[in-house]
């Protein structure tokens, strides 16, 4: 079998919230609590949950712009999680990042042509000043732009064609796997659509990895090959596309696919409408941590936390719920519609 | 007769680079206890159009032209005072920022109380059973308790349900509803678009909703309307829109938006997109204002702009190309 | 518009044309160049230009019908304003014109030299608490107990411990002004470096001296430049203020400070000699003021984006 590009076992990410230098006793909002999953070299792996479930966290903690609580991150065999400055500089080339927001995304002060040339020049990549303008040139054509916009600044761009920059900021420094923070979330329906495309093509083009954080779930069934759903900190299905939308194995991955309004009007659906809100991260419930908003929770449930395990092809789910008979079982009644 | 009626309405605003024509003759009704959906990409006009309804717009920058008939009343011929009597309580609106549209200050009661007490002159008890009737109805756990909580003590879905329960404490003829569920997760969404269709069988106000999801859209509305640049390019009920779109630009929109279990039926194709941008409003523009992205545009649709015309049964599009009856191909 | 009328191809029979939609507000023509400029931002243009006929007050000085500001003349002491005398002269027979005029060289050097010492001591020491975060508390509590010491009283402790000159008094109120400053700066910090494009450039391999250069000194230059402008304010009346008890420029530098100071006990019966110097001072921190408010406006972020 051949090694997954990114490992992240058991990924910890604590927030101190209360309590500091004069005393007080410390809280903390446990933001990612347990979270292990694998990138393979060329895949689309999307985080989806809903927002504070610790998903951005979760990509923030893999691009390292943080020091994780506790847990690995593992590029290519190496651990990054406590790697030396050097180490960490040659991993950060092959993990980049593509945010939400393209408009706060670009330093406002710099011409497009300088914030694609900074990843070059950190990294070493360019072989001459002509090396270096012909690969700014590349990258503009590689996402659709015309190669004389370099000389702008990001504000006379507009948002779509800010992604498109930000795209080719991720690209320039030759990675090999990109992290998606809901890259697309921000955008209009129609340039949603070029970017998602343009992004496709690249990751077809390069052989590209991304790790697709997104609340969007038509998008994210579009766009990728596996799905982890996250809740409160932790994955509570980890599966193949078809598999996850065809049939889901946790209640509340059950939920959020029935809770998506369709653009079919008319369309009949079993809906399951969760009651009440998220609780909060700084004192997430004792046993499994979707109880409090499950319908179909019963005492196990509130006293014992489920693990993931593992059903055929590759389907992992955390719910107490497959420990009963099958005809008890109300998650195998399929998803109408 | 319509409850609403909006004929030729122009939005523009002076702005250092030139007039901005947000809104450029739109003309659209809503009838009583009826949904009417604006769909559109931001910039098309949709929420300068709802602002306007109510006046909102500051003049200056902006300028209203046109006619706005409520209930016969032309509203761009009220004086401002005449026109706060209507605000909150014939029409009345929902923001998309649930927090910000709270005051942060004034407990949840007082803030329902308060729209209570100025339209319809309740005293301070009366207003205050009144907010606790209106927590039930928009469906807070705990209303008696509630009421004497502040808006940063409720989460996201708590707060947009509190601001429905302003919206129709003083059971308003028409509600705008401005992207009501943007903000909010799915699945606190899918509550709040219950609870509006719920309200809306209960209350029978008419809605105004404007969107870009057309999600949303298939799930409330029973008419839609879609603009474009400050145009309304398209309008029909909302079975025929999705089942038969008529002007390119809502066909690119469907097109636009993947659809929930589309792996399960096909293979994975690539998103039909809409190339390019939309125009800037401040320069004119000749001809159709989709012409520039448009597929099947000619030189006729670069020269004339199309006016909107009957393609079908209720069902108006403005393209020159759009077929009558027959269904695009 | 009709630019293709000419062109347009023949409209097909029966083509639906949507009709000409009226204008409904009067495009004005964006004035471009200087005086576009200049009418967009009329407090700019009062308090610069102010600012401006002041500076060259004080660089021509000499020209301007002065003579020596400390050529004493007892026999003509406590003039009224006169054809000769046009602001009057002191009790020591000093003209008061001559010294306003050269007392305007004073305030302008100190709010300058103030301003620009104080906005490069407090941007370092702001960036350094702003984002090295172990040093953040302590630099942070030291600027608090300065703050906690109203400047005045601060700068008049340190003119205690000097000698009286400009420059100790450019000094003593820097260090009173750096705190703030500071405090500033490391909040634009802190709100700069949790930008996306921040985490982006460290992503993109920058490391933290470049990120600090590149992506974060950059963006605190405007709210600086607009702190600048009220230093430079603020600056000059501690000066005047220093000069007046006794505790600031030596009495033989004529500063409009130290002719008020030597105006106050005949104020009631000479008022005119307080009254110059005094009006000179408010103008003077009035424009400076008014070029910071114009300044902030037009480099507030939430006014540049607009529609």
């Amino acid at each position: 079998m051949t090694r997954p590009l990114l490992e992240v076992n058991d990924l910890k990410k604590h927030y101190r919230i209360a309590g500091g230098l004069f005393g007080g006793k410390p809280s903390y909002v446990y933001a990612v609590d347990g979270v292990s999953f694998e990138v393979a070299r060329g895949e689309t792996l999307s985080l989806v949950g809903e927002s504070g479930c610790g998903k951005s966290t979760v990509g923030r903690a893999v691009l390292r712009l943080f020091d994780i609580t506790s847990g690995q991150v593992v590029l290519d065999g190496q651990r990054m999680d406590d790697a030396s400055k050097d180490a960490l500089h040659a991993f950060r080339r092959r993990v980049q990042v593509v945010f939400q927001d393209p408009f706060s995304s670009l330093n406002p002060r710099m011409k497009v042509r300088d914030i694609l040339a900074e990843p070059i020049r950190n990294f070493g990549l360019a072989a001459s000043a002509a090396d270096l303008e012909e690969r700014v040139g590349r990258l503009m054509d590689l996402v659709g732009l015309p190669r004389e916009a370099v000389r702008r600044f990001p504000h006379q761009f507009s948002g779509g064609q800010r992604q498109r920059i930000c795209i080719a900021r991720a690209l320039a420094a030759e990675p090999e796997l990109i992290v998606c923070d809901e890259a697309v979330s921000a955008l209009d329906v129609s340039v949603k659509a070029q970017i998602v495309n343009l992004l496709q093509d690249i990751q077809r083009e390069l052989g590209l990895a991304l790790l697709f954080i997104s609340h969007d779930l038509a998008i994210v069934e579009h766009m990728t090959h596996r799905v982890a759903v996250m809740y409160l900190g932790k994955l509570v299905e980890v599966a193949p596309k078809r598999a996850l939308f065809a049939r889901p194995r946790h209640p509340y991955t059950k939920a959020l696919l029935s809770a998506v309004p369709l653009p079919d009007p008319g369309a009949a659906r079993n809906r399951i409408i969760l009651t009440g809100d998220v609780p909060s991260p700084v004192n997430p419930p004792k046993g499994c941590r979707f109880h409090t908003r499950c319908p179909y929770a019963f005492d196990r449930c509130r006293s014992e936390e489920p693990e993931l395990r593992v059903a055929p092809g590759e389907h992992w789910s955390a719910c107490h719920l497959h420990d009963l008979p099958d005809a008890q079982n109300p998650l195998l009644a399929p998803l109408a519609s | 007769m319509a409850l609403l009626e909006v004929e030729n309405l122009q939005v523009h605003f002076r702005t250092p680079v030139g007039v901005n024509r947000a809104v450029d003759g739109v003309s659209f009704h809503v009838n009583e206890g009826e949904t009417l959906a604006i769909v559109g990409e931001s910039g098309c006009g949709k929420s300068v159009t709802s602002m306007s309804l109510l006046r909102l717009i500051p003049e200056p920058p902006g300028k209203i032209a046109g006619a706005i008939r409520f209930g016969g009343k032309d509203l761009l011929a009220l004086s401002e005072k005449e026109m706060r009597a209507i605000r909150g309580n014939d029409i009345s609106m929902i923001f998309q920022e649930p927090m910000t549209s709270l005051n942060p200050v004034l407990t949840v009661g007082r803030q329902i109380g308060e729209t209570l007490r100025l339209h319809q002159g309740l005293d301070a008890k009366a207003a205050e059973d009144k907010a606790v009737e209106m927590l039930t109805l928009v469906g807070i756990p705990a209303p008696a308790r509630r009421v004497r909580e502040y808006p940063h003590q409720l989460s996201g879905g708590m707060r947009q349900r509190v601001m429905i329960a302003i919206a129709l404490a003083c059971n308003p003829k028409l509600l705008i509803a401005d992207e009501p569920t943007t903000a909010l997760d799915v699945t606190i969404q899918a509550q709040i678009l219950d609870l509006m269709r719920d309200l809306k069988q209960r209350v029978g106000a008419a809605i105004v909703l404007i969107t870009h999801d057309l999600g949303v859209v298939a799930e409330v509305a029973e008419r839609v309307m879609v603009m474009y640049a400050g145009r309304k390019v398209e309008e029909a009920p909302v079975r025929e829109l999705f089942a038969n779109p008529r002007h390119p630009y809502t066909q690119g929109l469907l097109g636009a938006v993947p659809k929930l279990g589309s792996s399960l039926t096909q293979e994975s194709s690539r998103l039909a997109e809409i190339p390019g941008q939309v125009p800037s409003l401040t320069r004119p523009i000749v001809g159709c204002v989709f012409a520039g992205r448009c597929a099947i545009a000619t030189d006729i649709c670069r020269a004339y702009a199309p006016a909107l015309e009957p393609k079908g049964p209720r069902h108006a599009a403005a393209c020159h190309y759009a077929l009558k009856e027959a269904a695009a191909a | 518009m009709s630019l293709a009328s000419d062109h347009r191809p023949a409209a097909p029979e029966g083509l639906a044309i949507a009709p000409a939609l009226p204008d409904i507000l009067k495009a004005i023509k964006p004035r471009t160049g200087v005086t576009g400029f200049l009418r967009r931002h009329p407090t700019i243009a009062v308090g610069g230009g102010l600012l401006l006929l002041l500076i060259l007050v004080a660089g021509l000085a000499p020209y301007l019908g002065t003579v020596d500001p400390s050529a004493l003349s007892p026999a003509r002491r406590t003039r009224p304003p006169s054809a000769l005398y046009w602001f009057g002269t002191d009790m020591l027979g000093r003209d008061i014109y001559s010294r306003v005029l050269y007392g305007t060289r004073v305030s302008l050097l100190v709010g300058f030299a103030v301003a620009i010492l104080a906005s490069i001591g407090g941007l370092a020491i702001g960036l350094v608490a702003g984002y090295v975060r172990w040093a953040d508390s302590i630099i942070m509590r030291m600027m608090d107990s300065l703050m906690s010491i109203p400047p005045i009283l601060l700068a008049v402790s340190l003119m205690a411990i000097t000698r009286g000159s400009v420059g100790n008094v450019i000094l003593a109120i820097t260090i009173a002004e750096i705190p703030r400053v500071s405090r500033l700066v490391r909040g634009v910090v802190l709100s700069l470096r949790e930008q996306p494009y921040v985490d982006g450039a460290v992503a993109a391999g920058t490391r933290t001296p470049m990120i600090i250069l590149r992506h974060i000194l950059p963006n605190t230059l405007a709210p600086m430049t607009v702190q600048a402008t009220y230093i430079c304010g603020s600056a000059m009346i501690v000066e005047a203020i220093l000069s007046f008890i006794g505790a600031g420029v030596p009495p033989n530098v004529p500063s409009w400070g130290n002719i008020m100071a030597e105006g106050r006990a005949l104020w009631q019966v000479k008022p005119f000699i307080v009254f110059f110097p005094a009006a000179f001072l408010s103008v003077t921190v009035l424009a400076v003021n008014l070029l910071g408010d114009g300044l902030r406006d037009m480099l507030d972020p939430r006014q540049a984006k607009g529609h």
